[in-house]
C-alpha cells in the first residue's frame, strides 16, 4: 500500500545536474606529451639523418651539448660509433611507436573478432575461446613472447606477431563483456525482429557500444607492448641491430656506462616518459568512460 | 548471560524527549556542486514512543538518520546548521570519540540491505559478539553465548548451530534479524530503522515487523520507523513526520494525522490511497530536484492550495490543530478543514 | 571447497599440457629446419641429417607429438648443446638463485606496496595519494632493464655504494631485488587503494561504525579483509610479470639464476635448455597460482562454503 516511490538502495546523497567532465586536464596533458613524441617521430628523422652503418670514429662517446667533427651539436652526446644520439633516438621513436601500434592494432583486429564471436554466438564457441584465453592468461606473457623470438629472431615484422599474440586477450575480454551486455538489450531484439542479419545487427548494435572500452584498453595497452618491445630489443630479441629502437640504444649503452653514461640513460628517460603519459591518458579515458574497468 | 544496564524495562512519559533535532541542515559537496538534502528539519523522539519517519526517495530520511548518528560520509557530508539533541546533549558540539561511545550502548541503527550490510567474511556470531566485546569487554566465550541468545530472542532457529554461518548462509529475513540482533544488544534506548523491510519479500515484511515492535515494547526502546510505506507504519507508529525536500512538511500523532491531514501533500498522499474513494487520486507533477528548488515552500508546484504567498515565502513549521501537530502551511487551516 | 579445487587443479594441469604443447608446436611450425637453427648456418650438411634423425625430425607430427610428450612425462629434455650437462639438470641448478631473488622481490612489494595503497586510499584526493599515485604510475612505467642499469650506474658505478653484478653478499641482492621488485610493488600499491577505496563504501563498513567501533577496527579487519580478496588473485595474475621481470634482471645484473641462462641459451641456440627452462618457469607460474587458487578459497567463504542455505 505505498503511494511514495520506493527509495533507492541507501544512497548517501541524491544527484544533482550534470556532472563536471572528469580528467580533462589529464587527457590535454598526456595528448601533448605524446604528439610531441609523435611529431618526433614523423618529422625527427627527416630532418636529423641517421645512418645505422655509417661510423664516425672521431666523434666517438661525446658527451651531451658537444661539438661534432662536421660542426653540428650533439645534443644528446654520440653513441660508441660517433653517431648523433638525438638522431639515433628520433629513429628509434619511429620504430618504437611504429611497431606499438601495429602491434595493438593486429592484437586489437583478433581480439575484437574473438570477443564478438564468443559474446554474441555464446555456447560451445564461446566457452572454446574463453579457455583458450585463460591459458594463455595464465603463462606469463613475456615468456611467450620470448620464446617466440628466440625461435623466430630479431625483425619487426616478428616483434608485432609476438606481441600480438601476447595481448590480444585483454581486448578480447572486454568486447565479450560489453557484446553481452548489448545483446541483452531491448533494441537488438527489436533490430532483428524487424529482420536485420547478424552481421547487421553485429555492425550497427554491437561494434559500437565497444568503442569506448577499445580504446580505453588501447591506450593502457600501447603503454606496455611499447615497453615489452623495448624489454625484448634490450635482449636482442626485438629488433635488428639495423632498425634502433630504444631497447637496442639502451642495449649498446651498457657496454659504455663508465665513460658515456648518456647512450643508455637518456633514452630510457624518453621511453619512461612516453609510457607514463599513455599510462596517465588511459587512466583520465578510463575515469571519464567507466570505472568499471579499474581492474584492468 | 552479560550484566544488563540498569534501566528500567519500560520507559515512563517524560517531558524531555530523548531525540530532539532541532532545525538540522546537512549539505553534500558532489561533483556537480554543493547539495542541501536537509535544510532546517526538526522533530522530536520521546523515550519509548514510536515515531514514523516518512518520505519519497530523496527526501532527505536516511541523511538525516545518518547525521543523528554521526555517520555521514566525511568529507563530502557534514552538518552546517541546527542541534542534535540526545538526552538533552548537543552531539554536534561533543567529539566524535564521545558520539561513537554512544553508538551501540544509547543509539543503534538497522539498515536497509541487509546483505550488504553485514560482513561477508565474518562469522554471524562474530558480528553480533564484536559489540559485547568492544562495549562490554566480554571474553570470545561470553559473546557467543551472548550472540546465541540474542539470535534466539530475533526468532532464528537453530541458533546454536547457524551462530558460525556466514551471512550468505542466510535467507533475507534471516540476515535482516542478524542486523537487528546486532543493533538490540546492548538494549540502546534509540533504535534508527531505516528501511528496515524494504529489501524483503511481503511475507517476511510482516514478520520482521512483528520483531521490531515486540522488541520495542519488551526493551522501551524510541523507534525511529524510517519508511515510504504508510499502510505499515499506521498501526505501530505513535507519531509520524513526513519529510518533503529535506524538510518537515508535517508531524503529529499518527492516526490523528492520516484522518485529518494539515498539509497539502499529506492530504495528496491519503487521496492517493485505495480506500474508500472510488478513484485513486495521484499527486501531480514530479519529484523536488534538490539541486534547483524554486523559492518558498518546496511542495507549491504541485500544490492546489497554493498562493503568491506560497511562492514567495517558505512556511515555517508551526502548531495547528491538537497538540503535538505541527504543518509547515501557510494555508493549513484550510486543509484541515477539506477545502 | 573441494569441487572448487578440484576445478582449480583440473585447469592448471590443462595450462601446463597446453604450455608444453605450444612450445613443441612454435619449435616445429618455426620456418626453416629447426635442426639447422640449432646448429646454426655453419653446420655440415651431415651433422644436419644426423641431428634431424635424432630429434625425429622426420617423422609425422602426431608421432614427434607423442614422443615428446612422452620425453617431457620423463622429464626428459635432453643434452644442452653447449654446456656440458642434461639440459633440465642445468636448469634445476639455477632454481634456487633466481628463487631467492623472486622471493625478496616478492617480500618488499608486499612489505612496502599494501601499506602505501592503503595510506593512499586512507588519505584519498590528498596530497599524499596524489604523490603515492604518481610514484605508483612511474613505478609501471619505467623500463626495469634502464632501471637496473641506471641504479648501477648512480649507486655502483658513482658511489660506489652497492656492488653491481653477481652474488655473494647480501649487498650484491639489493639492485636487483629492488629493481625486480619496482614494477609489482607498483601495480600492488595501486590495487591495494582500489580495492580498498570500493570496500569502504560498502554498506557493512557503515554498520561497523553503527556499532561504535573504532575507526581503526573498521578498517582492520572489516574493510581491509575483504579489499584483500580481489588483490589476492590479481598478485597471483601478475607474478607472471615477476617472473619475467628476472630474465630481463638477471641479464642486467648478471645474477647467475634461470632467467640469464634463458637468455644466454637463446643467443647460444641450446633449444634443449630453452625448452626445459621455460617449462619449469610455466610450472612454477601455474602452482603459484594454484596456491594463490586456494588461498582465495579460504579467505572468502562464499567460495569455501557455497551452496548451502
Amino acid at each position: 500500500m505505498s503511494v511514495i516511490a520506493p527509495p533507492a538502495p541507501a544512497e548517501a546523497a541524491p544527484a544533482a545536474g550534470p556532472a563536471r567532465r572528469p580528467g580533462t586536464a589529464r587527457i590535454r596533458f598526456a595528448l601533448t606529451v605524446i604528439a610531441v613524441y609523435v611529431a618526433a617521430a614523423v618529422v625527427g628523422p627527416v630532418l636529423l639523418a641517421y645512418d645505422p652503418v655509417a661510423t664516425r670514429t672521431a666523434d666517438r662517446l661525446l658527451p651531451p651539448g658537444s661539438r661534432t667533427s662536421d660542426g653540428g651539436l650533439a645534443v644528446f652526446g654520440t653513441d660508441q660509433v660517433g653517431q648523433d644520439l638525438l638522431a639515433q633516438m628520433l629513429q628509434g621513436a619511429r620504430v618504437s611507436i611504429a611497431v606499438g601500434v601495429a602491434t595493438l592494432l593486429l592484437a586489437g583486429l583478433i581480439g575484437v573478432v574473438v570477443g564478438v564471436v564468443a559474446g554474441y554466438f555464446g555456447g560451445f564457441l564461446d566457452g572454446l575461446l574463453m579457455r583458450l584465453a585463460d591459458v594463455q592468461l595464465a603463462f606469463p606473457s613475456i615468456l611467450l613472447a620470448i620464446f617466440i623470438a628466440a625461435l623466430l629472431g630479431p625483425s619487426v615484422v616478428n616483434v608485432v606477431i609476438v606481441l600480438a599474440v601476447s595481448n590480444w586477450v585483454t581486448f578480447a575480454r572486454v568486447v565479450r563483456s560489453q557484446v553481452l551486455t548489448v545483446r541483452g538489450r531491448e533494441f537488438v531484439d527489436a533490430t532483428r525482429t524487424l529482420g536485420a542479419g547478424t552481421w547487421h545487427v553485429v555492425r550497427r548494435c554491437v561494434l559500437p557500444a565497444c568503442v569506448a572500452p577499445v580504446l580505453v584498453v588501447a591506450t593502457v595497452e600501447l603503454g606496455h607492448v611499447i615497453l615489452a618491445e623495448a624489454s625484448l630489443s634490450f635482449l636482442g630479441l626485438g629488433t635488428p641491430a639495423s632498425t634502433p629502437s630504444w631497447g637496442v640504444t639502451i642495449a649498446n649503452g651498457r657496454n659504455y656506462l663508465a665513460e658515456a653514461w648518456w647512450i643508455a640513460t637518456i633514452p630510457g628517460l624518453a621511453l619512461a616518459l612516453l609510457v607514463v603519459a599513455f599510462g596517465v591518458l588511459g587512466d583520465a579515458l578510463r575515469d571519464r568512460f567507466d570505472p568499471r574497468l579499474k581492474s584492468l | 548471560m552479560l550484566p544488563a544496564p540498569d534501566r528500567p524495562a519500560a520507559a515512563p512519559r517524560h517531558p524531555t524527549p530523548l531525540l530532539a533535532v532541532e532545525d538540522l541542515r546537512v549539505q553534500f559537496r558532489t561533483a556537480a556542486g554543493e547539495i542541501t538534502p536537509v535544510d532546517g528539519l526538526s522533530f522530536e523522539v520521546a523515550p519509548g514512543e514510536t515515531l514514523a519517519v516518512l518520505g519519497e526517495s530523496g527526501s532527505g530520511k536516511s541523511v538525516t538518520a545518518q547525521a543523528v548518528m554521526g555517520l555521514l560520509p566525511r568529507p563530502a557530508g557534514r552538518v552546517t546548521g541546527g542541534r542534535i539533541l540526545f538526552d538533552g546533549v548537543d552531539l554536534l558540539t561533543r567529539p566524535a570519540a564521545e558520539v561513537r561511545a554512544l553508538r551501540g550502548p544509547d543509539m543503534a541503527m538497522v539498515f536497509q540491505d541487509p546483505l550488504s550490510s553485514l560482513n561477508p567474511v565474518f562469522r554471524v556470531g562474530t558480528q553480533i559478539g564484536e559489540v559485547f566485546r568492544r562495549h562490554r569487554g566480554a571474553s570470545r566465550r561470553q559473546a557467543r553465548a551472548a550472540a546465541i541468545d540474542l539470535m534466539k530472542r530475533v526468532g532464528i532457529p537453530d541458533a546454536a548451530k547457524r551462530v558460525d554461518d556466514y551471512p550468505h548462509q542466510f535467507s533475507g529475513g534471516m540476515r535482516q534479524r542478524v542486523m537487528i540482533a546486532m543493533a538490540i544488544a546492548l538494549h540502546p534506548r534509540l533504535l534508527i530503522a531505516d528501511e528496515p523491510t524494504t529489501a524483503l519479500d511481503v511475507t517476511v515484511q510482516a514478520q520482521v515487523m512483528a520483531l521490531l515492535t515486540s522488541l520495542q515494547q519488551e526493551y522501551g526502546m524510541a523507534l525511529v520507523l524510517i519508511t515510504h510505506d504508510l499502510g505499515v507504519v499506521a498501526d505501530v507508529a505513535d507519531r509520524m513526520l513526513l519529510v518533503y525536500a529535506g524538510r518537515a512538511a508535517e508531524t503529529g500523532p499518527i492516526r490523528e494525522v492520516y484522518e485529518r491531514p494539515a498539509h497539502p501533500y499529506t492530504a495528496g498522499l491519503m487521496a492517493s490511497l485505495p480506500g474508500e474513494q472510488e478513484r485513486l487520486t495521484p499527486i501531480p507533477g514530479s519529484p523536488p530536484n534538490l539541486a534547483a528548488l524554486p523559492p518558498g515552500c518546496p511542495f507549491h508546484p504541485r500544490c492546489r492550495y497554493a498562493v503568491d504567498r506560497c511562492r514567495a515565502e517558505r512556511p515555517p513549521l508551526r502548531a495547528v490543530a491538537g497538540p503535538g501537530r505541527a504543518a509547515a502551511c501557510h494555508r493549513a487551516e484550510e486543509v484541515l478543514d477539506g477545502a | 571447497m573441494a569441487a572448487y579445487l578440484a576445478r582449480r587443479l583440473a585447469f592448471s594441469v590443462f595450462v601446463l599440457w597446453g604450455a608444453v604443447t605450444i612450445i613443441f608446436l612454435v619449435l616445429r611450425l618455426v620456418p626453416g629446419d629447426p635442426a639447422l637453427l640449432i646448429l646454426g648456418s655453419d653446420a655440415t650438411p651431415d651433422e644436419v641429417a644426423a641431428l634431424r634423425a635424432q630429434l625425429g625430425l622426420d617423422r609425422p607430427l602426431l608421432v614427434q607429438y607423442g614422443a615428446y610428450l612422452a620425453d617431457v612425462a620423463r622429464l626428459d629434455f635432453g643434452p644442452s648443446y653447449r654446456l656440458s650437462g642434461d639440459a633440465l639438470g642445468l636448469v634445476l641448478e639455477r632454481v634456487p638463485a633466481t628463487a631467492e631473488l623472486a622471493v625478496v622481490a616478492l617480500s618488499l612489494s608486499l612489505l612496502v606496496g599494501i601499506p602505501l595503497g592503503i595510506l593512499a586510499a586512507l588519505r584519498v584526493d590528498t596530497l599524499t595519494d596524489r604523490v603515492v599515485s604518481v610514484f605508483s604510475l612511474i613505478g609501471q612505467s619505467t623500463p626495469s632493464f634502464w632501471l637496473g642499469i641506471v641504479g648501477i650506474l648512480v649507486l655502483s658505478r658513482t658511489f660506489g655504494l652497492l656492488p653491481s653484478a653477481g652474488t655473494g653478499s647480501p649487498a650484491h641482492m639489493v639492485l636487483p631485488a629492488v629493481t625486480l621488485a619496482l614494477p609489482f610493488l607498483a601495480i600492488l600499491v595501486r590495487l591495494t587503494r582500489s580495492g580498498l577505496l570500493e570496500v569502504i563504501h560498502e554498506g557493512y563498513v557503515q554498520t561497523a561504525r553503527a556499532k561504535g567501533l573504532p575507526e581503526r577496527v573498521v578498517l582492520f579487519p572489516h574493510a581491509i579483509r575483504n579489499a584483500l580478496i580481489p588483490i589476492v588473485t590479481v598478485v597471483g595474475l601478475q607474478f607472471g610479470t615477476l617472473l619475467g621481470g628476472t630474465v630481463i634482471v638477471e641479464t642486467v645484473f648478471s645474477w647467475p639464476g634461470i632467467g640469464r641462462l634463458l637468455v644466454d641459451s637463446i643467443s647460444h641456440r641450446d633449444y634443449g635448455v630453452v625448452q626445459a627452462a621455460v617449462l619449469v618457469i610455466a610450472t612454477s607460474f601455474v602452482l603459484i597460482n594454484l596456491v594463490v587458487d586456494v588461498l582465495y578459497g579460504y579467505l572468502d567463504p562464499r567460495v569455501r562454503l557455497a551452496g548451502r542455505a
